[in-house]
C-alpha cells in the first residue's frame, strides 16, 4: 500500500455510554482505551492528568475498557471493580485508585477496604464482580476498541482520531491543540 | 520478488497467488500455507519478537482468536526471528497461534510477499487476508512504527464468502 496514510477512527461515538471528565460540548475530545493492569496505561496516567490539568475546561476525557486478560489476569477484575463503582456514581474515584495501586491488583481486599472508605457499598461491588454483572458493558469497550483500530494499550484519540505518538503529556497537548485549530478552520466541531 | 521501478519491493495485492512457503514453526514442525487450503488464512508480518511494548499486535491477535475462529480462520504470524526466540516469545506472551521464523534463507517469505525491509533487514508489518482457495483477498502495509490492530482483518474476513 502507498499514499497518505489515515490513521483509523473511533467507531463507537461518544455518548452518554461512556464515562468522562469534562465539559460534554467542550471543543477537544480525549479519549483513551485502557487496561488497568497494563503498566504503559499506568505510566500515561500520571500523564492524561497533567492534559487535563493544562487544557482546563477545553478538553473531555472518557475512559473505555481494552482489558488484555491473557497477558493481565487481572484487568478483567479491575475493569470489573471501576464498573461496579461507576454504578454507585463513583467511576473516577475507583479508575484513578486502581491506577495509582496498580501493584496490589490480585489482593480484591486491599480495594475493598479503599470503597469501604470512601462509603461506598463495598459487598454491592463483590457482589456485581462475581455476576459478572458490567462485563457485557467491557466487552462492549473491548469490541469497539477493535473495530475502531485499537492496537494495544493504551491507544488514545483525539476528536475521533486514533493518535500515534508518544503517551506522553506534552506530544498529546499538541496534538489537541492541532485538532482544535483545525476543526475551527474547517467549520466543524 | 515483487519490485517496484525504485527497486524496493511492493506488497501483493488482493487478487494476487498467495505465494507457497513452509516455514519452521518449532526445531521439528513446519507449516505450509496448502496446509490451510479450504479455510482462510491470517498472515501476519511483524519485524520483531520482543517488541518493547505490552499487548502488541501478536498479543491482540491472541486475545481475538474467538472473533478469528468465527471465520474458521487460521492465523500466523511471520517474523525473521529464530524458532528459538519465537518459542520464548509465544510462552511469554501466551500466543495460542503459530509464529513462523522467516529465519533461513532470511526474509524469504517475506521477500516473497513483497514486505521485507532491506534497511532494516526486518519484516515490515504488513497483513494478509487469504481467502480458502489461497487468493489474497486483501493486503495492507502498515506505516514505520504503527501497529496496525485488526480492524482491517475482521473486516476483510466479513467480506470473504
Amino acid at each position: 500500500m502507498s499514499g497518505s496514510y489515515r490513521a483509523p477512527r473511533l467507531t463507537l461515538a461518544v455518548g452518554d455510554r461512556d464515562h468522562s471528565q469534562g465539559a460534554p460540548d467542550a471543543p477537544l475530545v480525549l479519549v483513551e482505551y485502557g487496561d488497568y493492569q497494563c503498566p504503559y496505561c499506568g505510566a500515561a496516567y500520571p500523564q492524561v492528568k497533567r492534559v487535563q490539568k493544562e487544557l482546563g475546561t477545553s478538553l473531555r476525557f472518557i475512559f473505555r475498557n481494552f482489558p488484555i486478560t491473557n497477558a493481565h489476569p487481572q484487568a478483567e477484575w479491575a475493569a470489573e471493580t471501576a464498573e461496579a463503582a461507576a454504578a454507585q456514581g463513583r467511576f473516577w474515584e475507583v479508575h484513578d485508585f486502581l491506577f495509582e495501586n496498580q501493584r496490589f491488583l490480585g489482593n480484591p481486599s486491599y480495594f475493598s477496604a479503599y470503597e469501604s472508605k470512601i462509603k461506598l457499598d463495598a459487598r454491592k461491588i463483590t457482589e456485581e464482580i462475581e455476576r459478572h454483572s458490567f462485563l457485557p458493558r467491557i466487552k462492549e469497550d473491548f469490541e469497539s476498541g477493535v473495530r475502531s483500530g485499537v492496537n494495544g494499550t493504551p491507544t488514545f484519540f483525539i476528536n475521533g482520531t486514533r493518535y500515534d505518538g508518544a503517551p506522553e503529556a506534552a506530544p498529546i497537548v499538541a496534538a489537541l491543540k492541532r485538532a482544535g485549530k483545525g476543526s475551527r478552520e474547517s467549520g466543524e466541531r | 520478488m515483487a519490485k517496484s521501478a525504485e527497486g524496493k519491493s511492493t506488497i501483493l495485492k488482493a487478487g494476487a497467488k498467495a505465494p507457497h512457503f513452509t516455514l519452521h514453526t518449532t526445531p521439528d514442525q513446519s507449516v505450509s500455507l496448502k496446509d490451510f487450503v479450504g479455510r482462510p488464512v491470517v498472515l501476519a508480518f511483524y519485524p520483531a519478537d520482543w517488541s518493547p511494548v505490552c499487548s502488541d499486535q501478536m498479543g491482540l491477535y491472541a486475545q481475538l482468536m474467538p472473533e478469528f475462529k468465527k471465520f474458521e480462520a487460521e492465523i500466523l504470524g511471520v517474523s525473521v526471528d529464530g524458532i528459538w526466540s519465537h518459542l520464548a516469545f509465544s510462552k511469554d506472551r501466551k500466543l495460542n497461534f503459530p509464529l513462523l521464523a522467516d529465519f533461513e534463507p532470511k526474509g524469504a517469505v517475506s521477500r516473497l510477499y513483497g514486505v521485507y525491509e532491506d534497511r532494516t533487514g526486518e519484516s515490515a508489518r504488513a497483513l494478509f487476508v487469504i481467502d480458502k482457495k489461497g487468493v489474497i483477498r486483501w493486503s495492507y502495509l502498515s506505516p514505520d512504527g504503527v501497529n496496525p490492530g485488526a480492524d482491517g482483518i475482521l473486516s476483510a474476513l466479513e467480506g470473504l464468502d
